[in-house]
């Protein structure tokens, strides 16, 4: 008799762990719910907060969880088996890392693009106009690591320039040299024009001009191991469609 | 006859199953991640990864730098584990509250704090700056400070406890024999807490070794000078993830060796 009921009570456990995803499916084939867990780039952290919540009005009953980091961070850990359903990459290389391994669904997209400005301490208090004065010694500059986008992109724009830049520090990731520059730890640091413009006040930019400076392509992608493909795929479209809006706000040109 | 049954048995106390199990699976928890990284590591390429000046430069600044936050621990952490052990003085229990909060603060936050405290627009820092000239942030002198921030705690909390549990009659004892306070402390007391002094030293070593969170914070990165062994594993992590895992070995057996090699020197194998 006990037997009977463990194992009745087995297969039910075992019938339900399939009724959980389809139940949702088999009232409205059309809707799409459940939570997504996006993987973005630490530059994109404020204007994926205000698309995640808008894509959440737009599509009662989903959730979204944005995870940000560095861009190689995330790459890295979605090889070492992280689970999420979508990848924002700042740039192509770590993107290209996912789709080289097999580990993206279909083909990256690319979503927006970014420049490079110069993030100064509010007001101004050295005088930098370009990345010329960045090369003036006794001027405290932070730049990312040569391994994260937004430091490969600034040594590019420093070639460019032709500036030689001897950097106090190699931030793991963009906000930590926005956040070292408002702190008043660095005079300056390159990072990129959207991260400006989410920054407090305690910053603000210098333009670099079209002819130094770099431009980011943005690709996104549905992950290979995604527990939600329609949930995720819509996200992606809302991302190319109407999030482009918000995307312009927090300073992203559109693809 | 029966007494010796009694005393074999007593001698090896009566383990519970489930304790065992119980156990079992804890030192799994940290035999397992072990494993885990011997195993994916590229031994063929080991010694190559080994060599590179890139892993040398960090591995000697991890250890510049966590000696000498050692070093700065013993000098200030051992009076003031005193200080807390003998004296009793109104705030007490605040102060020691304070001491230790490094050891539960997220090291990030400890970061931020250090450079509230010592950064150019610090309390101290700007003072520093403008009267010696000394800037914290972005030195080596830096990390070592975040360092110590994060592993003097332990050194100061195993000593205090030393002290505590230690018997005060030899003190009192080579006070009526005319000793002085300073020669009690430095032949009576010091000698006796010398297990937990060591203890303390290992701990607080390790702990500065493996310093990541405050250490960026503060130092930041850059190789050679602030970019200590944790940072540079963080970072190849990224991009060479078979080098991370090398230097994660590195790191995993000097830590390692030091652990077991201290523990049999000073403190008895048992």
């Amino acid at each position: 008799m006990r037997w009977k009921a463990v194992a009745s009570f087995a297969v039910a456990v075992a019938l339900c762990s399939s009724c959980g995803s389809s139940a949702p499916a088999s009232s409205s084939p059309s809707a799409v719910g459940g939570t997504i867990t996006i993987f973005a780039a630490s530059s994109l952290t404020a204007a994926y907060t205000a698309i995640s919540n808008d894509f959440q009005t737009t599509h009662p009953g989903s959730m979204v969880k944005v995870i940000p980091g560095g861009s190689s961070t995330l790459a890295a850990q979605i090889q070492q088996g992280a689970i999420g359903d979508v990848f924002a990459s700042a740039d192509q290389p770590n993107m290209q890392k996912l789709v080289d391994a097999g580990l993206v669904a279909g083909s990256p997209s690319i979503f927006a693009h970014n420049r490079l400005e110069i993030v100064i301490g509010a007001g101004n208090p050295k005088h930098i106009t370009g990345l010329s004065d960045l090369a003036h010694s006794g001027l405290v500059v932070v730049l990312c690591a040569p391994a994260v986008p937004c430091g490969r992109y600034a040594t590019q724009a420093l070639q460019k320039a032709g500036v030689t830049v001897k950097p106090a520090s190699q931030e793991t990731d963009v906000k930590a040299v926005v956040s070292k520059v408002a702190l008043g730890e660095a005079d300056a640091g390159i990072v990129y024009v959207t991260d400006v413009k989410a920054a407090s006040a305690a910053v603000q930019g210098v333009e670099i001009p079209a002819g130094q400076n770099v431009v980011a392509d943005y690709p996104v992608a549905v992950l290979k191991d995604s527990q939600n493909v329609p949930l995720a795929k819509a996200f992606v479209s809302y991302l190319l469609g109407a999030g482009q809006q918000t995307l312009a706000r927090y300073g992203f040109t559109g693809p | 006859m029966a007494l010796p049954v009694r005393r074999a048995r007593r001698a090896r106390p009566a383990a519970p199953v489930a304790l065992l199990v119980l156990a079992a699976v804890g030192a799994a928890f940290f035999v397992v991640p072990l494993i885990g990284l011997v195993l994916r590591t590229p031994w063929g390429a080991t010694w190559d990864q080994l060599r590179s000046p890139e892993v040398l430069t960090a591995l000697r600044l991890s250890l510049l730098a966590s000696a000498s936050a050692t070093a700065i621990a013993l000098v200030f952490g051992v009076p003031l584990a005193w200080t807390f052990a003998r004296l009793n003085f109104p705030g007490r229990a605040v102060m020691r509250a304070v001491t230790v909060l490094p050891m539960v603060l997220p090291p990030v936050v400890g970061g931020v704090a250090l450079l509230l405290a010592f950064g150019r627009r610090g309390l101290l820092g700007g003072w520093l700056a403008t009267t010696f000239g000394v800037h914290l942030p972005f030195t080596t002198i830096g990390a070592i400070i975040a360092e110590t921030f994060v592993a003097m705690p332990f050194l100061v909390i195993t000593v205090e406890a030393g002290l505590r549990s230690m018997d005060t009659r030899f003190e009192d004892a080579a006070r009526t024999l005319g000793a002085s306070r300073w020669t009690v402390l430095w032949r009576v007391t010091l000698p006796l807490v010398r297990p937990s002094l060591v203890a303390g030293a290992v701990l607080c070593w390790a702990r500065a070794l493996g310093e990541f969170g405050a250490t960026i914070t503060f130092a930041g990165n850059f190789p050679g000078r602030t970019q200590t062994m944790p940072l540079a594993v963080y970072l190849a992590l990224e991009t060479n993830p078979d080098a991370a895992i090398v230097l994660s070995l590195v790191l995993l057996a000097v830590s390692l060796a030091v652990l077991i090699g201290l523990r049999d020197r000073w403190l008895g194998s048992s």
